[in-house]
Order: structure tokens, then sequence, then C-alpha cells
């Protein structure tokens, strides 16, 4: 696909080669029309910039010599000569000849060019060996001992105004390290003071990391012009042999300049705990104390960690027990919600704040729990080389995969079902997708394709692309397939999106004779009932002559969701949240404006809406507002009609057992905090239901 | 859902290559050609950032920018801007117009997702 930004660039960089020549020409006749000279300037800048991005390095180093000149006679420091211009177009041509040759292979004369880069330096009166190719980084450092900072992050008040969030660059900072992060919250002001766009935390985070000091300026960036950001260092790793003794609460607050010296031995006279005191005397906020205590605990804990490394990293665990340890969770989380609500129907206030303390406890004891299951993805995707290597071999193609973001973690039982979905998609690719050799050479291509499979996360979801440079999908005979096979009928006008989404549908195959590789009876239709099990979705682009890529994403886990509570008159139902786009109102003038033809207007859009009072026949009449939660499926927003929206939940997934496993349009059950139970709605197999019923 | 990113540039091949890069990583992509196509976009579509280029016709970088932070639905989310080495005071007027960071062209796929993952978190 990066051979299409290519060409992309290759256009673009001719016309401005054109541009080039027609302004050299006339800055021959006209040397000192500084419009002209800016013209010649900029087309070489962005000729360099462009060319540097998509990969032509060769031409960005050569442009950024004559650009350098240029940049001279621009700031009037050298003078427009016809030797110049004559040096100039020739390096224009030069760069032509680079571009011409970029990917047939043909290599350019080399000698030609350091011959105009030497006539160009001449002329700028550079020696030979003045400029240094650009581009070229230095070795990166050699891993270095951990190293604990202190670092306090002063924000300025205005810092959401440019965007910036402070809690993603504490979350960029915890990746570098081992971090314990204080929020200092002394500066609020009073309830009534107080500017709700104005931020007026800071921070004071401790992080023990190998990076170094400046990776941790690299965090702030952008916001390091307007906050008050003080770095030191506090302890070096490899020296802790050497320091025996943890630093004194006190010793810690004197470093940092919390504290006088005379401050300090006027309250170690009195013996009692040191930071009570101080907070109790109104010396110091509790803020600071507490800061400076974490600081403490955590150098422990890194000596610690570095202690107990060399013991055990890891050990094994048979995989019952981590599910009995996620089902348990799953448990307590259902009756932490019971807690919660029981303590805010009564007006307890010891009562809330230990149901908020658990209720805090169990997110994280369940975000750990699930933590434990998760694998690197890339053990499959490991997998999947032998399989590309033994079918290209059978097929007679020449194919080699790439693989990115192995280390991708995800849910073990998601990692099982996707082997099968995936297996498939690859072999499509391989089979369908890419070309023989000869065709492959005939079309302009390597001889050999690729198949390149990515993971990355995005969100609470993992996306899985499967791209390969093969043929794409051919439009006209998913067409006459799709025709031919009664799927659409032949008035229908599908969008590109539309069409592709086809090869989805049951009992479809355009390959012209089955092989042993794919078409065995196992479609598409099947891959994609895979991939929505696993509450994901599956989405392609193709371009005809350059390949197919194919878009799985996935959930990170499957044990327990967020998701939106909704009512329909006494009953309770919840929808996946990572499936819902926004929710609007839906008063009786919007339902008898559409004339029974069920569509809102949302924003100049219109929207399919499914009333689910009307689809799972629920007794009742609904209010006068009802509520329509939209939700995006397969690209297409389609609306839910529902009573009321109650808000997110945390919600643990049932399965329906035996007997109701297969109800259409509901996934699983859930409890809720008063023990009822709530169902949850497949909202692609609802949609997929009310299609077929039209 | 996946977040929208809107990208405005004057070049059609930097364009392609964020949009492209964007939506690999699993990002929805809007496009517009200048600041004033732009800013028309922005008035009707809500998008969870902006990537823009300084040098547009119709309305610049800058005036995009401010323009951007006017609207209710932009006030507070990240905006990055696209420069080049030789504009430092560039990037000082575009900090001051309200952008939150900038990303130093010529750039690899790769420190473009980097920079959208800092400030998008």
């Amino acid at each position: 696909m990066i051979d299409q930004h290519r060409q992309a660039f290759k256009e673009e960089a001719y016309e401005l080669l054109a541009e080039l020549e027609t302004s050299l020409l006339e800055l021959e006749e006209r040397p000192d029309d500084l419009d002209l000279i800016g013209r010649v300037f900029r087309a070489m800048h962005t000729i360099k910039g462009s060319g540097s991005m998509f990969g032509f390095d060769d031409i960005a180093s050569f442009t950024h010599e004559v650009e350098t000149i240029f940049d001279m006679v621009r700031n009037g420091k050298l003078q427009v000569t016809g030797r110049l211009v004559n040096l100039t177009l020739a390096a224009r041509d030069q760069i032509k000849a680079m571009l011409d040759g970029a990917d047939d292979g043909n290599g350019v004369d080399l000698e030609a060019s350091a011959g105009i880069i030497v006539g160009l330096r001449e002329l700028a009166g550079f020696q030979s060996a003045a400029a240094a190719p650009p581009g070229k980084e230095s070795a990166k450092a050699a891993p270095r001992d951990p190293v604990t900072y202190r670092i306090r992050f002063v924000p300025s008040r205005e810092i959401f105004a440019s965007g910036s969030n402070p809690l993603t660059l504490l979350s960029e900072l915890k990746d570098l390290g081992t971090c314990s992060v204080v929020a200092q919250t002394s500066d609020f002001p009073g309830l009534e003071e107080i500017n709700p766009e104005a931020c007026y935390v800071y921070w004071d985070i401790i992080l023990t990391t190998n990076q170094g000091e400046n990776a941790i300026r690299d965090v702030f960036i952008f916001v390091e012009d307007d906050c008050e950001l003080k770095i030191s260092v506090v302890a070096e790793h490899s020296r802790f042999e050497e320091q025996q003794d943890y630093k004194k609460l006190g010793e810690i607050l004197l470093e940092r300049g919390d504290i006088t010296p005379k401050e300090m031995e006027d309250l170690l006279a009195q013996q009692r705990k040191f930071g009570e005191l101080a907070i109790s005397q109104g010396i110091l906020h509790e803020g600071k104390v507490q800061s400076a205590l974490i600081e403490q605990r955590h150098i422990k804990e890194v000596r610690q960690e570095k202690q107990g490394a060399e013991a055990a990293s890891s050990i094994r665990v048979p995989a019952e027990r981590l599910d009995l340890l996620v089902n348990l969770v799953g448990e307590m989380v259902t009756v932490q919600a019971r807690l919660s609500q029981t303590a805010a129907q009564r007006a307890d206030v010891e009562l809330l704040a230990i149901a908020e303390e658990v209720e805090r406890l169990t997110a994280e004891l369940r975000d750990s729990a699930l933590n434990i299951r998760m694998l690197p993805i890339g053990s499959t995707f490991s997998k999947f080389k032998r399989l590309v290597r033994d079918l290209s071999a059978e097929l007679g193609k020449q194919i080699e995969m790439t693989t990115e973001g192995a280390e991708t973690e995800l849910d073990k039982t998601v990692i099982e079902k996707l082997n099968d979905p995936l297996v498939h998609l690859i072999r499509n690719s391989i089979d369908h997708g890419i070309e023989l050799p000869e065709a492959r050479v005939a079309a302009g291509k390597p001889g050999h394709g690729t198949v390149h499979l990515s993971a990355v996360h995005s969100g609470d979801s993992v996306l899985i692309t499967i791209a390969d440079d093969g043929a794409g999908l051919d439009k006209d005979a998913i067409r006459a397939k799709a025709l031919e096979k009664g799927i659409i009928s032949a008035a229908v006008e599908l969008s590109e999106k539309e069409l592709f989404q086809l090869i989805f549908a049951p009992g479809f195959s355009t390959a012209k004779k089955l092989s042993s590789v794919s078409g065995r009876g196992v479609g598409m239709d099947v891959v994609k009932r895979a991939i929505e099990a696993l509450r994901g979705s599956i989405d392609i682009s193709s371009v005809r002559g350059e390949g197919t890529r194919i878009m799985v994403r996935i959930p990170l886990t499957l044990a327990i969701i967020e998701s939106l509570r909704v009512r329909i008159g006494t009953d309770t139902f919840m929808l996946p949240l990572s499936l819902v786009d926004e929710c609007v109102e839906l008063t009786r003038e919007d339902v008898a404006r559409s004339h029974g033809r069920n569509l809102a207007h949302v924003r100049e859009q219109l929207v399919p809406y499914i009333p689910l009072r009307e689809h799972f026949r629920i007794p009742g009449d609904p209010p006068d507002i009802e509520q329509i939660v939209i939700t995006q499926v397969d690209g297409l927003r389609v609306g839910f009609v529902v009573d009321h929206v109650i808000g997110e939940h945390q919600t643990v997934i049932k399965s329906l057992g035996r007997a109701y496993k297969d109800t259409e349009g509901i996934s699983g059950a859930t409890i809720l905090g008063d023990g009822s139970v709530a169902l949850i709605l497949d909202i692609p197999q609802l949609v997929q239901a009310v299609e077929a019923l039209q | 859902m996946a977040k929208v990113i809107m990208t405005a540039d004057d070049s059609a091949s930097v364009r392609q290559m964020v949009s492209f890069t964007l939506k690999q990583g699993g990002y929805e992509v809007v496009e517009a050609v200048d600041g004033k196509d732009a800013l028309q976009k922005l008035s009707t579509t809500k998008v969870d950032m902006l990537i823009t280029d300084l040098n547009m016709p119709n309305l610049d970088g800058i005036g995009l920018i401010k323009g951007a932070r006017a609207l209710a639905g932009c006030k507070f989310i990240p905006i990055v801007m696209l420069t080049t080495e030789s504009q430092d005071s560039k990037k000082q007027e575009g900090k001051s117009a309200g952008a939150t960071g900038w990303i130093v062209k010529p750039f690899k796929p790769e420190q473009l997702m980097a920079v959208v993952k800092k400030v998008l978190g």
C-alpha cells in the first residue's frame, strides 16, 4: 500500500520539477526577483520534505544540498549567477532521473550527483565535506541502569484550552517505568470561585526508569513552555548497594525545599510521627507529606523488586484456576453493585464511603484479574507464518508474510477463538488475493506478494488487520455473483462498501473454481459469525489491482464489558457500550412525521431505528418522549428505541444456559445490583434480524 | 467507537499518507483541503482531534486553529500542527493560537501515530 503513497508523491514531484524548470529559466533573466527565488526554494523544500517521508532518501539528501544553497540566495548571502542556474538545472534533471529510476531499479549516475554537489558547494564557498547529509540518526544509546527521578509537574491553569490532557501525560510517564503519582489539590479554591475550565491540580511523580531524563522531558514536550517542570534524581539503581538506608521523610521534604531545617528540628524535638505532626501544626499540606511518603515507599518497592527479580520472574498456573478467579471477580462485581445501590438508598455517609472504597478496589481487582489472562497475540502469528509458507508453495506463488504488533495482548479465550477465522482470512488472501508471479510481473508488481498481519490496541478493543498486495476485490464479479445467487436484485444500487459486505453473505464465493485451499464449503459468512460471537466486527477495503485489507475489531475481554443500561417498561436491557455512538430523543411528533418508516432525522442524516418495545412485544404504552440509542454496526448507524436510558454499567456476562442459548438478539444476561436479571442485546444480530424481516 | 480525526492539508500526498496511517491505526478520518474547508466541516462534524498543515491557501493553519478553538465542539480537542524545521516562530504562533502540539516534517507514519497516541491517550 505504501506504493500508492510513493506514486502520489512522484506525481506531485514531477509537477514541482516542471514548475522549478520554468522558475529557473525565468530567474536567469531576472536574477533579483525575490518571488522567483522563493518559488525555487519552496519547490526544493517540498521535494525534500515529502521525499524523505515516502522513502526517497537519496532524493531527499541530494535536494537538501541544493535547498541549502537557495536558502543562502534567499537570505541575500549568495548572488544568482549563470553558473548557479546551470548547476541547479542540472540538479533538477538529476532529481528527475532519480524519480524515473526509483521504481524500475535503474540506478542513477552517482558521480554526476557528486559533481553537481561539489560544484554548488564551491559556489557557496563551502569545504566539500561541510554539509552532512540529513536524516542520519545517531546510534541508539546503550541501555542504562535504572534511575529514580522526582518530578513535579505544575501545569498552567489554562492547560485544557490548548487541548492537552495532563492525565494522558501521566499515563505516558507510567509507560517509561515504575511510577507513583500523587495529585496535589491544595490550590483548589472554594466552590463559588472555581472555574470549571481551569486546572487547579498539580502532580508529584516518582519514576524509576532506564530511559534517561530526556525521555521524561519528551513526554512534556508540548506543554514544557507553559508549565513548571522540575526533574531531579533521587536514587540510582546501580548504587542501591551502597545506599544502605532509606531516606527519612524529613530528609526528603528538606531536599525538596518544602520544609526548612529549623522547622524540621523543632518537629523532631517533639518525637511524634513526623508527617502527622507537620500536618497537625499546619506547616505542611497533607498532599505534600503523602507525596514524600510515596517516594519513600516507591524506592523501597523498586529495591525489593530488583532483589526479587533474580528469584522468580513468572510462575506457571493452570488456566482453570485463572478462569475461576475471573468468575469469582465477576460475582464480586455483582455484589459490589448491590452494595453501592443499597448504600445510595440509605443516607448513611459512613456506609457510602465504604461502598465507594469497595467499588474502587473491585475495579482494580477486576482489571488485574482480567489482565492475568492476557496473552500476546504473537504465538498465533508465528503459526500463520508456517501456514503461508506451505500454502504458497502448494499454489506456486511467492508470498512473504510480515507481522506487526505481535506483543499486543488479548484475552486467552479470545485468542483461541480467533484462530480459525484468521486462518480462513489468510487462506483467502493467499488463494484469491495474491496472483501468480507471472501475472504480478505483467501487472508491473514485484513477483513475490506480501501478506501483512498486524495487531494494534485501539481504545477498549484490538484491531487486527490482514492486508495483501494482490489483485483486490472485483466489484463487477461480486455484483454478478450476488445477482446470480439471488442475494440482491438487479434494481439495487450498492455503494462499494455495501458491495464488499456481500461477500459475507451465506453461500457466497467468487472463485471461479474451488481449490483445496479455500472454498471448501466454509464461507466468509462463518468467519463473520465467529467474529461477531466475540462481539467483534469486520470491515473490508480494497483497491482493484492494489490489494485488499480486512480489519477485524475485537474487544479486549469477554468476561466483563462496559454497557449502557436502558429500560423498557419494567424490563432492563444492556447494550455493549463499545457499539454505542450517541443517544437522542424521539418524540411522538417525530414518530408521526416518519409515517411508519422508522427513520429519525439526526443532524441532517437519516438514521433507521428499531422500536425494541414492539420488537420484543413488551406490553404497555411508551412514554411521550422515548430515547433512541444510536449504534454503529459494520459502518452503519442504527438506532434502538427504548423508554429510558439509565447510564453506564459494569456488566458481568452470564450465558443464558442451553435452553435459551440461541435466542435471537440476546447474547447473554447479567445480574443487577438489586438481584434482578437484565438481558444483554446482541446488536449486530438484531440488525440482521430486522433487515431479514424487511 | 472509533475516534474521528480530521486532517487538513493542501498537499494531496501528505493528506493521503496521514489519512492512510490513521485508518490503519483504527481511527476514522475526515479530510479537508484547506483551512476554510476544514472549518466548514468542523462546524457540522464532530471530531476528536485535528491535524493541520500551516501553509494552506484560503485560510492558513493558524487561522484554522483560532477558528476551531472558537467552536464549542473543538474547544478542548487536541490540535496538532505540521511544521517544517525552519518555522520555529510559526510553532510559537500556533501554540498561542491554541495548538496542542506539533509534528516536524518530514515525518514517518510511526512518528505520526506516536503523537496521536500522546495527545489522544
